[in-house]
């Protein structure tokens, strides 16, 4: 039965001194340090957690139930530093930085007992490393989910829905479209054709410089969508590069109003809705 | 609450297709799958569950949560003892495509997922396999 | 056994789809409609599916069928509020529900009816 427990509990205010005089000499991201109430406060709780959790006697597996708390903590701790721009190395640092103040404390209670001090090293070694591990995993993951969110808005923010009149609606295609991207446009679109009520939506892909197969056949698929909800969809500003390539890729636009420019669209739009623009009186 | 990774329902009324649809719906969104997941793998289960019980003599539906390379989907398994399909290869271009007749909607299914598996004999039943990932 | 309530409003008859149909329920809907339509003389028929999270092949058919079977009886149908993930599910499913009428919503629906000669 390890003595670990006894002795964190014991040197309490000791580790902490040390353990947080450690990483107060690392930077952190644009080289600040932590504050240190904030990293005193992360590090008693932290050793609170970790004293509790190692005295149920388990020090092998940190994955049991009994280790829930110390994980939940340092998922917590962990994200934090993720979103403030710390690296994983500076992250995990957290949980390494406390072998060296440990192991002074292992090292004054077995004072002449020296394999009773291996035994302890040892426990301890393996425990902190699967503990700064599993720092470094939700480290990962959370970044992960970080970029993933951060695609998504871009995906979002880049391709606007505008409203040109009442029932009309138009999608100003820019840049090269890749599949996950081409998706998320044509659902955001269908979202706003419900939303707004328009049963006529202009996709113009002026500024889309090539059309591939997958690419028109989401396309297609969104004007077929569309249709089966009762709107109808137009597409404008088929450059003849791509008016070539769509021949010659066999894409078949089917009954699609087609227009050359947005402009041109929108003049069909209002005609389908019987609405004219006429001088203003003066 | 970790959900129970796997989950069998029975197939034998038209109820039952209905159970099945609201067991998946439930998973997808628990899993966090976008709408459109979400309501591709329900119009597949309910195809598929429908199959099992007018065509496949009633069975059985079973749920499971899976993943790979860290992505996690839903398998759903659809089991009968029934008739079996004597041409299978038939049976999935029936459809909607081909005039809207009984179509067994195998093709459609398919098409929804994103793995599909069948298995069937005549005589002695089918199993039929959908994934779909998150 | 439940059924799904069907409004009068002038010459429409208004159905609201609002629970997740088990097949039985579809065809009794499909039986109840067609009543209606002669009871009333219904000249126009709008189905509300804004609340189904799902149509599949048997819902889409029983959709078209209705459409079919008013038409015999000298009325029209609009199917209106589709979702767009119903919809985006139906093109992958290749389902095209040909002879169905359908418009963004209730307001739409009874619009398209009347450009197309019936009265409210």
């Amino acid at each position: 039965m390890t003595k670990i427990p006894a002795i964190v509990k014991q040197h309490e205010s000791e580790l902490l001194a040390e353990w947080i005089a450690r990483q107060s000499a690392i930077a952190g991201p644009h080289g600040r340090t932590r504050p240190e109430p904030e990293l005193r406060a992360e590090c008693r709780t932290f050793l609170n957690l970790f004293q509790q959790a190692a005295q149920t006697g388990n020090v092998s597996d940190i994955g049991t139930s009994d280790w829930k708390p110390v994980r939940d903590f340092l998922q917590e701790a962990s994200t934090q530093r993720a979103r403030q721009g710390y690296s994983p190395v500076e992250t995990a640092m957290f949980i390494f930085s406390l072998k060296h103040p440990l192991f002074q404390c292992l090292r004054q209670e077995f004072q002449g007992d020296g394999d009773g001090l291996a035994d302890e090293i040892w426990t301890g070694t393996l425990l902190l490393d699967q503990l700064g591990l599993y720092t470094t995993e939700v480290y990962q993951k959370s970044r992960e989910e970080v970029i993933a969110r951060q695609q998504q808005e871009m995906i979002e923010l880049s391709t606007p829905v505008i409203q040109l009149w009442h029932g009309i609606l138009a999608l100003p295609l820019i840049g090269t479209l890749d599949s996950n991207r081409t998706q998320v446009i044509m659902e955001t679109l269908l979202q706003r054709i419900v939303d707004t009520g328009s049963a006529i939506a202009i996709i113009d892909i002026t500024g889309v410089p090539t059309v591939d197969t997958m690419v028109a056949q989401h396309l297609m698929k969104t004007v077929a969508a569309a249709r089966l909800m009762g709107a109808d969809c137009m597409i404008s500003g088929i450059r003849p590069q791509i008016a070539q390539t769509m021949v010659h890729l066999g894409v078949a636009l089917g009954d699609v109003t087609t227009k050359a420019s947005l402009a041109d669209a929108f003049a069909n739009a209002l005609q389908k809705k019987r609405l004219a623009v006429s001088e203003a009186r003066a | 609450m970790a959900p129970r990774t796997e989950q069998e329902l029975k197939l034998v009324s038209s109820e039952d297709v209905v159970l099945v649809r609201q067991a998946v719906r439930q998973r997808a969104a628990d899993l966090g799958f976008s709408l459109v997941n979400q309501t591709k793998l329900v119009t597949a289960a309910s195809e598929l569950a429908r199959n099992a019980v007018l065509h496949g003599g009633g069975g059985y539906a079973r749920i499971e949560t899976v993943s790979r390379n860290g992505r996690s989907g839903i398998r759903v398994t659809f089991e009968d003892r029934g008739p079996g399909i004597a041409d299978i290869e038939q049976a999935m271009k029936d459809g909607f495509t081909t005039g809207g007749g009984l179509g067994l909607g195998l093709g459609g299914a398919k098409r929804l997922s994103d793995e599909f598996e069948i298995e069937s004999r005549v005589g002695e039943g089918t199993r039929i396999c959908v994934v779909r990932w998150r | 056994m439940d059924t799904i309530p069907i409004l009068k409003l002038g010459d429409f008859l208004l159905v609201t789809i609002q629970v997740d149909m088990h097949d039985r329920l579809a065809m009794r809907l499909q039986d109840d409609l067609t009543e209606r339509i002669v009871q009333v003389k219904a000249r126009g028929v709008l189905i509300d599916i804004s609340a189904l999270e799902m149509v599949d092949s048997f819902i889409g058919r029983m959709l078209a069928n209705i459409a079919l079977m008013a038409r015999v009886l000298d009325a029209e149908t609009v199917v209106v509020g589709m979702r767009p993930a119903v919809a985006i599910t139906l093109v992958e499913l290749g389902l095209s529900l040909k002879g169905v009428r359908t418009a963004l919503n209730v307001d739409q629906g009874m619009d398209l009816l009347r450009q197309l000669g019936i009265r409210g």
